[in-house]
């Protein structure tokens, strides 16, 4: 029992929930509708989209990677999706936009991929260059504008609510069926980081690429395959805002990057890679749309949501790092303990 | 002849760089001769390139140390708002500022930098931040203030005396950004090849545990390098606060990837240790032709710029690759 506590109370996911709920008693407190139907539901919906995208940039994380282009990747595939539906006058299911959005992103994905996993090539540098050329492609190529009006299926499937609740003021949220999308790619990739052996192949060559290479893991498609599955989730995410949103605004996605990592990194995915859980990560992102949906609650104007993200970047990767820094400095110290015990036997 | 070879083969970076530049000043020759070839033109270059031009030389000497700076325009435009809101203070709306107080816009840049520098610095050595993320943060918070300040519109109703001294040019020839850049670009290089500060930042870079191991002082050594880089930072929101006449929480928001770009294409490895500035600062010339030849053809939408810039610094990184300089491997 004690041993479970002291697990429990050393693991990040643990605090993180603490101050999930300090933040909602704070805003309970405050305004008086934290705790209510309308607001679970509201923020329920506002998960979805940075829980899709928090669910592949854990993938990336773990890896030992990075990646800043998923924002202009989802945005190019959403657009183009869009675009060649309503070109084609397809008022058919959600289905084959979703089919259409995933190849182009995973297309998107490979190319990330490609350079990173078999050229080798700094992640960081490569996506913030392809987050460029994506973007570029968009709005040169493709001469992106606002799509007011979106195919017949996809904006069905944004209509359609899973629950509605109203309030004493006859307010009403609606949670959509997309919810069930993000519940079903979390399931699924949990299943696959945990349960088969290429997801624990993406947690060892985060932890040690080398000794994962040792151990036969192929570190080069692990990573390529990686990246494109990262591609396809983020283009479902993109769609799904398309859908949401019941238009298609190209650039709004651009600039999410941060928040969404800081979010998985604040649910304990370490940023060098090879450690972090799925819980931590939605746990991690439900803080950030937490802190960024309440503001409004709070009566704090929304021009300081920047600020707010900023410093919990700053303070949340701080914490985790001298995290890591105190653990270092104990093995270190253990370490010389056992020396000095051998040098004195000798 | 020989020693032209190994001359070349050591500054890889530097003829790739020549090559690209002189293959583009013929292209723009047989193309746009009488559009691109003209003195205003390459004034107006001049005096462009300096506020990113300073960002760059900043941003390289903390990837020199296997680091990076992510937070330049965030810094440029904190300084760029402050300095606005505090020359209103003087001034008066649209009014007129003492020119008593013209040092004082000198000084206050190279306070503020210093101080998100350090602070950057702080984050990384101290605590242990990885940089990336530590930069990004503090952008992100700097870009955050801005907005409150200014209430995220463009603030323009500041006394512009000392922002029109800074646009103007010397004897109507030489651009005072441009000296600007010159003097920054001295600094630098006295600080990296003519002090012990060059090497120690080289080796912090090409190996952090042999530093550590040899006796140096890591901490103060790293929160130096991303002070000189606020600092450089902030200078160029100055000149930005000069060229756009107001101060903006998104201003120059390009700068980010194009400094980057600018210091990869230099030839200074992104795993540290490895760079010299003179690539760095061809690349910065190389750039801005590419840019200002580019918008000479009126019917490539500008759009394409981001698209260009993306590709080439992915295209820098894979040529780092075929030609087998193992730097640029992650």
């Amino acid at each position: 029992m004690q041993k479970k506590l002291k697990q429990l109370l050393g693991r990040t996911e643990f605090y993180v929930f603490l101050i999930i709920v300090a933040v909602g008693l704070v805003i309970q407190f405050r305004s008086g509708k934290f705790f209510t139907g309308n607001n679970f539901v509201d923020i329920a919906s506002a998960m979805i989209v940075p829980g899709i995208f928090a669910v592949g940039i854990f993938m990336v994380l773990v890896s030992g990677g990075m990646d800043v282009s998923f924002p202009a990747l989802a945005s190019l595939s959403a657009y183009a999706t869009t675009k060649l539906l309503l070109d084609m006058g397809y008022e058919g299911s959600v289905l084959l936009p979703l089919l259409i959005a995933a190849v182009i992103g995973g297309l998107l994905g490979a190319f990330n991929g490609f350079f990173i996993g078999y050229l080798n090539l700094t992640p960081m540098i490569i996506t913030l260059g392809a987050s460029s050329v994506f973007k570029g492609f968009m709005q040169g190529a493709l001469n992106s504008k606002q799509l007011a009006v979106i195919p017949a299926g996809m904006k069905r499937f944004g209509t359609t609510y899973l629950l509605e609740t109203s309030n004493s003021l006859n307010q009403t949220s609606k949670l959509s069926v997309a919810f069930l999308v993000l519940v079903a790619v979390v399931i699924l990739i949990w299943f696959l980081m945990n349960k088969t052996y290429f997801g624990r192949g993406i947690y060892a060559i985060g932890g040690n690429p080398a000794a994962a290479k040792a151990a036969g893991f192929n570190v080069k498609r692990t990573k390529f395959l990686t990246y494109t599955i990262v591609g396809v989730i983020a283009s479902i995410a993109g769609i799904i805002r398309v859908c949401m949103m019941q238009q298609c605004h190209p650039t709004n996605m651009l600039g999410m990057e941060m928040n969404i990592i800081a979010g998985v990194v604040l649910g304990g995915t370490a940023i060098t890679g090879g450690a972090g859980t799925m819980t931590g990560c939605i746990l991690g992102t439900l803080l950030i749309v937490l802190v960024e949906n309440s503001m409004i609650l709070l009566g704090i104007p929304t021009t300081w949501k920047s600020v707010f993200t900023g410093a919990l970047i700053v303070i949340g990767t701080g914490v985790s790092a001298l995290q890591v820094l105190r653990a270092n400095r104990a093995a270190d110290k253990a370490k010389a303990r056992k020396f000095r015990k051998e040098g004195a036997n000798v | 002849m020989i020693s032209l070879k190994t001359a070349a083969k050591k500054n890889q970076h530097v003829v790739r760089l020549l090559v690209i530049m002189v293959v583009w000043m013929i292209f723009m020759a047989i193309t746009r001769f009488e559009k691109f070839y003209t003195f205003s033109n390459f004034k107006t270059m001049a005096s462009q390139f300096p506020e990113f031009g300073v960002m760059a030389l900043g941003g390289m000497l903390c990837m020199m140390t296997g680091g990076i700076d992510l937070s330049c325009v965030g810094v440029a435009n904190f300084t760029a708002v402050v300095c606005a809101l505090l020359m209103t203070a003087l001034g008066g709306e649209n009014g007129v500022l003492p020119a008593a107080t013209f040092p004082l816009f000198v000084v206050l840049p190279l306070v503020i930098g210093a101080f998100w520098g350090a602070f950057n610095g702080l984050l990384v050595s101290k605590i242990r931040i990885p940089p990336i993320l530590a930069t990004l943060g503090v952008n992100e918070l700097l870009s955050g203030i801005c907005i409150v300040l200014t209430g995220g519109g463009s603030y323009s109703s500041f006394p512009k005396d000392m922002t029109n001294l800074i646009v103007t040019d010397i004897g109507g020839v030489l651009p005072v950004r441009l000296l600007v850049f010159v003097i920054v670009a001295v600094v630098i290089w006295f600080m990296l090849e003519k002090t012990t500060y060059g090497t120690k930042l080289r080796l912090l870079g090409s190996s952090e545990k042999v530093a550590v191991y040899s006796g140096m002082k890591t901490v103060p050594l790293l929160i130096r390098t991303y002070m000189t880089s606020g600092i450089c930072s902030a200078l160029g929101g100055l000149l930005m606060l000069g060229t756009y006449a107001s101060a903006r929480a998104d201003y120059g928001s390009q700068y980010t990837l194009q400094t980057i770009l600018i210091i990869v294409l230099g030839g200074v490895s992104p795993l540290g240790g490895k760079g010299k500035m003179s690539g760095v600062i061809l690349a910065i010339f190389v750039l801005k032709m590419l840019e200002s030849g580019i918008n000479r053809f009126q019917n490539i939408s500008s759009y394409y710029i981001s698209l260009i810039w993306g590709g080439v610094l992915i295209l820098a990184m894979v040529l780092d690759y075929v030609t087998g300089d193992k730097r640029s491997r992650g």
